[in-house]
């Protein structure tokens, strides 16, 4: 199965809709992405269009591709509540979920790396289970969310800071294709 | 799939070929770990190691600098320099115990390999009184001399001290290479003293949590493989691997009973982790915790009839224990520190090992009787607590800002050493059971 693991890094660098391959595979959390020159601020950068075959996307591809920014969910140290400043990542893709109903998606919940690892699997886990029922609560159906929890074990960046931590800390959307 | 398997040869054929140097089979050699002593102990008893007879100097496997490493990785002795030794018996009849009092060793092991390399043999002396403790002939039967090397420190270890020697067990762990979210995730199974290494599964989504089967035969792992967690059960000699669990939701934490018939896994329900004993002879799933907490990183008591777990239903994590024959009945353990996870038993059953938050996350051991909580570590990140078979010591991960490596410290946490990598991570290290005698 493909997967579109859409851009992490955007959601840092705020309101910058950078723009990314539609099919890659790989989350892009690799930092090196940075947010392309003449980048427009919405909608899709043409030449992030697939080279061959067809030139345009559909409507929800485009959609899809609007979400690349609002994909990830940041959790504060311990918690398992979504933020306020993220409760527009969930309703982002709870509107592209309820308008596509034969789009499915995987939240995968992640933890810093401090304590215990199988410990964290459950923290991951709550918070995957958290965002889920907001979608639900919002009209996605159960049938079109799955859950895993990574715990720790799926860092997104590495280090032995608050700064790492914060980033790890997330539930990430995964859209199957 | 990226999993890859043992062989199919037996084990001791495969770390043969490994120790032959043809790294080119399925189970490449992962880069060894590398051996550091961070805190010693004054009093180690002084023990002088001799070069055995037989051996070349500089040969492959020096048999008397494996028994002194081990001995010193015991923490409990201190092995003489091999510069200080002013002769170098190779049999009791050769040795000036005058020369080695002044040296100020304790006790003496000369030995020699003979027969042509079929045998090795060794004897141990008090130095003070020039009492013989132990003479014998170790046939190699097929074994590698690092593997002989090891059974000697065993005895040596077990008739100084009175505690059976775990130089000949193993230990299973997890190594992580590469950059984030490009990592190459292996399970590796090393000799205890880091030695050996043998990647028996790896994957480019995580593995964890390892576990011995009590024979020593077989592992328990969870893996992502499939984008979902799973738990399975892969024997070593045969790399023949079978997946029992993979139930929706998470499939975690498994531990075998000390009997190797049923494994207590974590299994999830909307959410909702619990504790589940599996029988693995006929699939029967008992679930044992129901609590809308977390409840996981089951452990069994030496008995088989108790689990002790992680949990936190009173807001934070703590450990409980539970009774298999009364499961309605579910006992806090832990009050000390506002966290305290992944308990293990000790292999008599009197205290646990835990990951307690005190300052860092680290390791401490609670004597159950007591309740006293002893902190043995003094890292920010140490997790993963597994004993030896023999209780002198415990294996466990450290972080600091670096790559992760494993560590060991003795049980009065009076001795500690490091394992690093000169790889990547390596961390949830499971000790195994001793081999059969």
């Amino acid at each position: 199965m493909k997967l579109t693991h859409v851009l992490a890094l955007v959601v840092l660098t705020m309101g910058v809709t950078a723009c990314q391959k539609y099919s890659q595979t790989k989350p892009a959390e690799d930092a090196t992405a940075t947010p392309v020159e003449g980048a427009t601020t919405s909608g899709i950068d043409q030449s992030a269009v697939p080279p061959s075959g067809t030139s345009t996307l559909t409507p929800q591809q485009q959609a899809l591709a609007q979400l690349q920014a609002k994909n990830i969910v940041y959790f504060e140290y311990d918690s398992s509540e979504i933020p306020q400043d993220y409760l527009a990542v969930v309703s982002a893709n709870a509107a592209y979920l309820v308008k596509y109903p034969t789009a499915r998606t995987r939240l995968e919940g992640n933890t810093d790396e401090r304590g215990s690892r199988e410990y964290n699997i459950g923290l991951g886990e709550r918070r995957a289970q958290v965002v889920r029922r907001a979608l639900m609560a919002q009209g996605v159906a159960d049938a079109q969310i799955t859950t895993v929890s990574y715990g720790e074990e799926r860092p997104a960046v590495e280090g032995q800071d608050e700064a790492a931590y914060a980033k790890n800390r997330r539930v990430e959307f995964v859209y199957a294709q | 799939m990226q999993i890859s398997r043992g062989t199919g040869r037996p084990l001791l054929a495969q770390l043969l070929v490994l120790v032959a140097g043809l790294a080119a089979v399925a189970a490449p050699a992962r880069a060894q770990l590398r051996l550091d002593i961070t805190e010693g102990v004054n009093d180690a008893v002084p023990v002088a190691v001799v070069p055995f007879g037989g051996q070349a100097e500089g040969a492959s496997t020096d048999i008397a600098s494996v028994v002194a490493g081990d001995l010193r990785l015991s923490g409990r002795f201190a092995p003489l320099d091999r510069q200080d030794m002013v002769t170098r018996p190779t049999s009791g009849g050769e040795i000036r115990f005058e020369d080695w009092r002044l040296l100020k060793s304790d006790y003496i092991v000369v030995g020699r390999v003979d027969g042509g390399g079929t045998a090795v043999g060794f004897e141990l002396f008090n130095v003070q009184t020039g009492q013989q403790l132990l003479a014998q002939r170790v046939p190699t039967a097929g074994q590698s001399l690092r593997a002989v090397a090891h059974h000697i420190s065993d005895l040596v270890f077990e008739r100084l001290t009175g505690i059976r020697g775990a130089f000949s067990t193993r230990i299973a762990y997890i190594s992580v290479e590469g950059k984030p979210p490009a990592q190459r995730y292996r399970l590796v199974v090393a000799d205890a003293d880091g030695f050996n290494p043998r990647t028996v599964a790896e994957s480019n989504d995580p593995l964890m949590s390892p576990a011995w089967s009590p024979d020593g035969q077989s592992l328990a792992y969870v893996s992502f493989e499939t984008k979902a967690s799973a738990i399975y059960v892969q024997r070593l000699a045969t790399g023949e691997r079978r997946r029992v669990s993979a139930r929706a939701g998470i499939n975690g934490a498994p531990e075998f009973s000390p009997d190797g018939t049923r494994l207590a896994i974590t299994l999830s329900r909307d959410g909702n982790l619990d504790i589940y004993v599996l029988d693995l002879t006929t699939q029967a799933l008992t679930r044992i915790t129901s609590d809308e907490a977390i409840d996981t990183e089951a452990a069994w008591a030496p008995d088989g009839k108790t689990l002790y777990f992680t949990s936190d239903r009173a807001g934070n994590a703590q450990v409980y224990r539970v009774s298999l024959a009364d499961t309605s009945n579910v006992q806090r353990v832990t009050y000390t520190n506002g966290y305290n996870a992944r308990p293990r038993l000790s292999p008599d059953g009197a205290a646990l090992a835990l990951v307690t938050l005190d300052r860092g996350y680290r390791i401490a051991l609670m004597d159950l009787k007591s309740r006293n909580l002893r902190m043995l570590t003094n890292g920010r990140q140490d997790e993963s607590p597994s004993f030896a078979p023999n209780g002198a010591v415990i294996i466990y991960a450290t972080q600091d800002r670096g790559p992760g490596s494993l560590a060991m410290v003795s049980s009065d946490g009076r001795y500690q050493e490091r394992l690093s990598s000169d790889r990547g991570h390596v961390r949830e290290p499971a000790w195994s059971p001793y081999p059969p005698r």
